[in-house]
């Protein structure tokens, strides 16, 4: 379905049952938020970290983050709750861990209906997004991807995956080859965003450097954070360069000209601009804005 | 009578203080004449005692003025050895002068006052127990707060008159030559105690390490000294600094120290031979390295650093982005150290540093101060002397004077816990709106309307969201709720003098 | 009603607040502790009353340990002590939500 492009570089993990990191989520301008309810939560608190999540949603002012909740799997008995409380409180996009096949995004899809019409919540207005957490689900990411037209995203996740491929995670990130692409793949073909998995030595700022510069050349959306001190970072990784940023400025420049001409076709230099090209020149506009680089104009701002 | 801050200074203490109301921030150029202490002279055959008691019992006197300092901090023996031999004497109606009082002194002088010992009390600020005891209204006469600045004038003037000095220090020889850079128990700068080192009628060196005569470098001298105690040990060093020289891994305090940073370099005092006072704490710490980024990127230098030092502003001199550093104290060993070898940390007094009655003071020089506060309101007025409980808990320090410069930031955040920093009237005014600049919090910043000019200059930059104090205001509140008016009793416990000895503020008991 | 055993939410951090529920006879009876009892007292006990008042909860000993907790974690924490005293942890009660 066609949702209109959104950046979503840095999902910032919340651990649920947090209040003083679940008030303050907000103040960091982390693309995503993601309030987790899931391994961040001890079983004994899941009813309470489920409430928490409920009433921060209801008062808390997020500001523009896009507002995620990783609920407790298909297999566990906070499941159906989890999906009702989130859905009532608003969420913007429900994250289903550990999603093997389409079905269980189905099932999800299915309740989150029933949830909808019971909290008077206008049907289809909760997004889904999917974690990626084994073999069998990169396998089926394609069909995962593609489940429901709610999807917004995929997402891997590396810990579980690694030790089902009996291995682990390494420096390099060779063991993760695969599964980035295929994900990538199965997101870029249903059209959704394709994020990257967290890095969780946070003494360790040049792998994590060097782990968000090779998902960005990859192509991913972005990456699942832990702290809010790896926002910038990614941010600094995914800010265009400034040629970069002229390039586009000529090409939305000459998009506008064609628009007053009333062309169809848009030229630069002499040469066709092809819509490659202008989609690519839009997204390095939006992360030029995002990173401050220029003004709500477009315009190139000197440091 | 109502003060240009809005505060009901009750009539009766501006007579028994004989002080006035405060009226403005600008000092004007009044002339002042300057108090001198008593000489007892001598060759200094037996300035040296055996004893903690021997010294007190020659030098005290009930209904006497004594001082000591607070470069100790919490690592402070000095003053509770003293202290306990007066008490054990039994002298009464002591007034206490110290530059402020830590922690560790608490104890000890709510003993003193409820034996009647100390009978008055004027410090930077005091906090827990002692805080707490005032607060409650156990001392008669109020305690006369001041900011370092203001303490030196008004010993200089006579307002506080020292009868005797009781100084702790790291090294001395056997005349009085003494600094704070050497020792078990070095904390480097003496910068405030150089002022009752200068003015006391009589000064007794605390110490646990005899050098060779003659001791250099001198920043007490044998000129000054009455008296010299050795002791086992004079302080603690691993109190003495406020140890961590960590920067804050809290991410909000980081959100907060890079905009503070990005206030300084889009203001226009970012230029080369700024100057700036950064303060002790882990944000502050944050913006020193944020800055140093700034002025690498940017090729910027400056001509100094002021105030209260620590080990990130030293890396700055070391590394040639800061030409002086001009020090009052120092808050960690890191800076304490440094100031032994390296002959661009100069060592200033309270007064050189921060004294408005002066023939001008570093501060008027400064262009940058970065503060903390515990409360401000929507006149931009600041408190960091009373809790959100009315409980007095915090030191004026140098903010007030500090807050001269051109340039005044104060870093705080919008709400802490349940509490709102930024209220629509702060329980004690310490430093005066007028002197308020810009205010960084993490959700965005506000500056003081009466700065037109870096509104202009900030009002653009991205990622620097402005808002009004007001609207800041009413986010926290939104926050947390409206809290219940705080009760407090008609009676005067404490008053808050500006830098210029006027009363800003007083702070009544609490209610219980 | 009556609550069916004794039940805790929440923790002693910072931002937090601890409540603990036990059989009661007499109304509802408060024990508060909170570094900001002198300004929010009052706000804190008329949060937890509501919760307990839409569950119909009138008799039961409520013990408060607050650490600055916000008016909605006060609520979240409420709601998940009571339908643990309950015995209907599984049961969320979705209209007091």
């Amino acid at each position: 379905m066609a949702i209109e492009e959104k950046l979503r570089r840095t999902m910032m993990f919340v651990p649920g049952n947090n209040p003083a990191m679940v008030k303050d989520a907000g103040i960091f301008g982390a693309d995503s938020i993601m309030f987790d309810l899931e391994d961040a939560v001890s079983l004994s608190e899941k009813d309470a970290a489920r409430y928490l999540v409920y009433e921060a949603l209801k008062t808390v002012d997020y500001g523009r983050s896009e507002l995620v909740v990783r609920i407790n799997g298909l297999d566990t008995p906070f499941y159906h709750n989890d999906i009702k409380a989130m859905v009532k409180a608003g969420i913007d996009v429900i994250r289903l861990p550990k999603v093997e096949t389409a079905d269980m995004i189905r099932n999800l899809e299915k309740l989150v209906v029933e949830a909808e019409i019971e909290f008077g919540r206008e049907v289809g207005t909760t997004h889904l997004m999917a974690a990626i957490e084994s073999a069998r689900g990169v396998v089926n990411a394609n069909e995962i991807a593609q489940a429901s037209k709610r999807m917004i995203g995929i997402a891997l996740s590396a810990e579980d995956y690694t030790t089902d491929m009996k291995t682990h995670r390494y420096p390099d990130g060779q063991e993760l080859l695969y599964a980035r692409n295929v994900i990538l793949h199965a997101a870029r073909a249903a059209g959704i965003a394709a994020f990257d998995t967290v890095f969780t030595n946070l003494n360790d700022e040049a792998g994590f450097k060097r782990e968000t510069e090779l998902i960005h050349q990859l192509g991913f959306d972005g990456k699942s954070l832990i702290n809010p001190r790896q926002i910038d970072l990614v941010n600094q990784v995914y800010q265009p360069l400034k040629k970069e940023i002229i390039t586009a400025q000529n090409v939305i420049a000459a998009i506008e000209d064609a628009k007053q001409k009333g062309s169809g076709v848009i030229s630069m230099n002499g040469q066709m601009v092809d819509r490659p090209v202008v989609l690519r020149a839009e997204r390095v506009m939006r992360l030029a804005k995002a990173n401050n680089l220029v003004d709500e104009e477009g315009n190139y701002i000197e440091k | 009578m109502k003060n240009k801050v809005e505060r009901d200074i009750p009539d009766d203490i501006l007579k028994q203080s004989k002080r006035q109301i405060f009226k403005g921030v600008d000092y004007g150029q009044p002339t002042i004449q300057r108090v001198a202490p008593k000489v007892k002279a001598t060759t200094g055959q037996n300035k040296i005692l055996d004893s903690i008691d021997d010294v007190v019992t020659q030098t005290i006197k009930d209904g006497m003025t004594i001082s000591f300092h607070h470069h100790f901090r919490e690592g402070d023996y000095v003053f509770n050895k003293v202290m306990r031999s007066i008490i054990d004497h039994g002298y009464q109606n002591i007034t206490l002068a110290p530059s402020s009082l830590t922690n560790v002194m608490n104890d000890i002088v709510v003993e003193a006052i409820q034996k009647g010992v100390v009978t008055e009390i004027t410090s930077s600020g005091m906090r827990g127990s002692l805080g707490d005891a005032v607060s409650h209204g156990i001392l008669q006469k109020p305690v006369v707060f001041r900011s370092h600045g203001n303490r030196a004038r008004a010993i200089e003037n006579g307002e506080i008159k020292i009868d005797v000095a009781f100084l702790g220090v790291p090294n001395t020889d056997d005349m009085g030559n003494a600094n704070g850079r050497d020792g078990v128990a070095a904390f480097g700068s003496l910068g405030y105690a150089l002022i009752d080192a200068q003015y006391a009628n009589t000064l007794v060196l605390i110490t646990d390490n005899i050098k060779p005569y003659p001791n250099t470098p001198a920043s007490i001298k044998q000129t000054q000294v009455d008296y010299i105690v050795q002791v086992d040990e004079v302080g603690n060093p691993d109190k003495i600094g406020s140890g961590a020289t960590r920067f804050t891994k809290d991410p909000k305090e980081l959100k907060i120290a890079k905009t503070v940073n990005d206030v300084i370099v889009n203001s226009k005092y970012f230029k080369n031979g700024f100057s700036f006072q950064t303060g002790s704490g882990g944000a502050a710490l944050a913006v020193t390295r944020f800055l140093r980024t700034a002025m690498i990127e940017q090729g910027i230098k400056a001509a100094f650093a002021l105030g209260g030092i620590t080990k990130p502003t030293v890396d700055l001199l070391n590394e040639g982005l800061v030409a002086k550093v001009m020090d009052v104290q120092d808050f960690d060993k890191g800076a304490a150290e440094s100031m032994k070898d390296n002959q661009y940390q100069q060592e200033i007094d309270a007064s050189w540093y921060a004294d408005p009655a002066n023939k001008g003071a570093m501060v008027d020089k400064l262009d940058v101060a970065i503060l903390s506060a515990l409360e401000i309101d929507t006149q931009f007025n600041v408190n960091v002397m009373s809790g959100s409980d009315g409980i007095i808990r915090g030191a004026i320090g140098g903010h007030q004077d500090a807050a001269t410069a051109k340039l005044t930031i104060i870093s705080a955040p919008l709400v802490r816990g349940r509490i709102a920093t930024i209220v629509p009237e702060v329980t004690t005014v310490i430093t005066p709106g007028d002197s308020i600049d810009v205010i960084v919090t993490e959700v965005g910043i506000a500056i003081n309307p009466k700065r037109q000019d870096l509104i202009d200059q900030l009002k653009d930059v991205p990622g620097l969201p402005l808002y009004t104090i007001e609207a800041l205001q009413e986010q926290a509140a939104k926050i947390v709720g409206t809290p219940k008016p705080l009760q407090f009793t008609d009676r005067v416990v404490a008053v808050a003098e500006y830098r210029d000895g006027t009363l800003i503020d007083v702070i009544k008991q609490v209610k219980e | 009603m009556e609550i069916k055993k004794t039940a805790i939410a929440g923790t002693l951090e910072s931002s937090d607040v601890q409540i603990m529920l036990t059989q009661g006879t007499d109304g509802i009876v408060f024990d508060l502790v909170s570094d900001v009892a002198k300004q929010f007292d009052d706000a804190i006990k008329q949060t937890i009353n509501q919760v307990l008042s839409e569950y119909g909860i009138q008799n039961v000993i409520v013990k408060v340990v607050d650490k600055g907790a916000l008016d909605m974690v006060i609520k979240a924490r409420t709601v998940a002590v009571v339908q643990r005293a309950l015995d209907t942890v599984g049961e969320p009660k979705w209209e007091v939500l």
